[in-house]
């Protein structure tokens, strides 16, 4: 741990005579006071927030996918309005529904009679998966839609069940061969959990904006979180990148 | 659940005295349109500009190129607003900065030029891989026949190059209509922000949303039937769908 509070502050320094060499009079005190909770604060909700709305996106992406696909018409419907109603929508309405609209499911759900206090990640986590798992429904169905027809119907043959057919062949294949959309997607859904700021919860930015606010230190403080959004993200599409030109050799 | 649902609000007064909420979220859609629109200039300008640098064999355009892409990618929309809105006056001399300040309907251009220069980035990517989809031959026959640089882009691998990358500009365009919805955070008054509003002045959250969802939805059915009507007339017979 100490070595990475040590690594980090290392490398906010250097950020920090970076842009106090090209602004002359940025106040680099205010970062220096308050990156650690940027990070550990901030930084790890941000983090914490993509990586399971990520990995819960893609489940529900998968079975919407399944449905898309299915040929049973109302799973067919379901799925297709799905995700054609959230990709219309812009997320910062979706994050204000879900806001309002989750503790009166909770309720509901539970039979309670007083609408439910759900807790500002939760509700992140819940607007993220719903929303992000449109967008991941519809590269996993090109994802099964790029399997030859001809792998499933070799797996019927050998006697296997629709569940085996999919666990065994088409699901591993649509997977790896999605791997880079799928990484790419993520990489927008990093960015996009910055929105959270409208529900002023301390994601990354939330938190900057906190301290930006607090001490009057706008131009410091929106300046160092976008270098860092920028680090990351491209740090993350240059390693897609990679890892596309791997696949691409592999198949 | 004791939701009181009354869907006849729509059709009370707002307390902000202009008229009914019906009138309140129309007028959020109205700066909706037109925030997207005038970023939609600036970011098909300044995109295409940039995807043809991608494209050229000059060293330096490229990388420019390359470097504007990643730059206005790799950071999120919410945080170039806030760059362009709180940070920008400061950097700039002291007299310009005041002038941006007190722009009036400041949160207006700056949501067009954030969101155009953001969208620029997409625009760029999509009409590069157009050019390189072309067959090389093309620019080989422009250069044969004697066009120089520019107007072998300008009369053989652009008019191609746009009719390819109709359906991924179309799909940025609708991303462009979501997006302006960020800009309430600094005050646009769109069609989130008013239903926002809405729900702040009247407590009927779940009617205004409703209804801003589903004006969200008519734009975007109106939006892909206009591009569809426009490939249809700008397609070239023999060529991807063209017919005949």
């Amino acid at each position: 741990m100490d070595i990475i509070i040590s690594f980090l502050g290392f490398f906010v320094s250097l950020i920090v005579s970076i842009l106090q060499f090209l602004i002359p009079n940025f106040d680099g005190d205010v970062v220096n006071r308050s990156w650690q909770y940027l990070f550990f604060e901030g930084m790890r909700f941000t983090l914490l927030l993509t990586l399971m709305a990520t990995v819960l996106g893609i489940a529900l992406g998968t079975v919407i996918a399944l449905m898309r696909l299915s040929g049973i018409a109302p799973l067919v419907w379901f799925a297709t309005g799905y995700t054609t109603l959230f990709r219309s929508l812009p997320l910062v309405l979706v994050i204000f529904w879900f806001y309002f609209l989750l503790p009166y499911i909770g309720a509901w759900a539970w039979g309670m009679d007083r609408p439910m206090t759900v807790g500002a990640f939760n509700s992140a986590l819940v607007t993220f998966t719903l929303f992000e798992a449109a967008y991941f429904a519809e590269i996993m169905r090109a994802g099964i839609q790029s399997i030859p027809k001809g792998q499933a119907a070799a797996g019927y043959a050998l006697g296997l069940n629709y569940r085996q057919v999919m666990t065994t062949i088409v699901l591993p294949q649509a997977f790896r061969n999605m791997l880079p959309v799928l990484l790419t997607q993520t990489i927008v859904l990093f960015q996009d959990t910055s929105l959270v700021y409208v529900l002023a919860l301390t994601d990354f930015l939330g938190a900057a904006s906190k301290v930006a606010q607090r001490d009057g230190r706008l131009v410091e403080m929106y300046l160092f979180a976008a270098v860092i959004y920028f680090i990351v993200s491209f740090s993350l599409s240059l390693l897609v990148k990679r890892l596309q030109d791997r696949v691409a050799i592999i198949r | 659940m004791n939701y009181n649902w009354n869907w006849g609000i729509y059709w009370q007064q707002s307390p902000e005295g202009t008229g009914t909420y019906a009138m309140l979220l129309l007028s959020g859609l109205q700066w909706t349109i037109i925030t997207a629109l005038c970023a939609w200039v600036i970011a098909l300008a300044i995109g295409s500009a940039v995807g043809v640098m991608r494209t050229l064999p000059s060293k330096w355009a490229n990388r420019f190129a390359g470097a504007w892409i990643e730059l206005f990618r790799n950071i999120p929309i919410l945080v170039q607003l806030f760059l362009w809105f709180f940070v920008l006056p400061e950097l700039l001399p002291k007299t310009m900065g005041t002038a941006l300040k007190q722009l009036p309907n400041a949160p207006f251009y700056i949501a067009v030029v954030g969101l155009g220069f953001a969208t620029s980035a997409r625009v760029a990517v999509q009409v590069a891989a157009g050019v390189k989809a072309l067959p090389r031959g093309q620019t080989m026959a422009g250069y044969a026949l004697g066009l120089s640089t520019a107007q072998t882009y300008q009369h053989v691998l652009l008019p191609m190059a746009f009719r390819i990358v109709l359906p991924p500009l179309t799909s940025e365009f609708l991303n462009l209509i979501k997006n302006t919805s960020v800009a309430l955070t600094i005050g646009l008054l769109e069609l989130t922000f008013r239903a926002r509003t809405m729900q702040e002045y009247s407590f009927q959250v779940f009617e205004a949303f409703t209804a801003a969802t589903v004006l969200y939805l008519i734009l975007n059915v109106l939006v892909v039937f206009g591009a569809r009507a426009l490939e249809r007339s700008v397609s070239v017979p023999g060529y991807m769908g063209g017919g005949k």
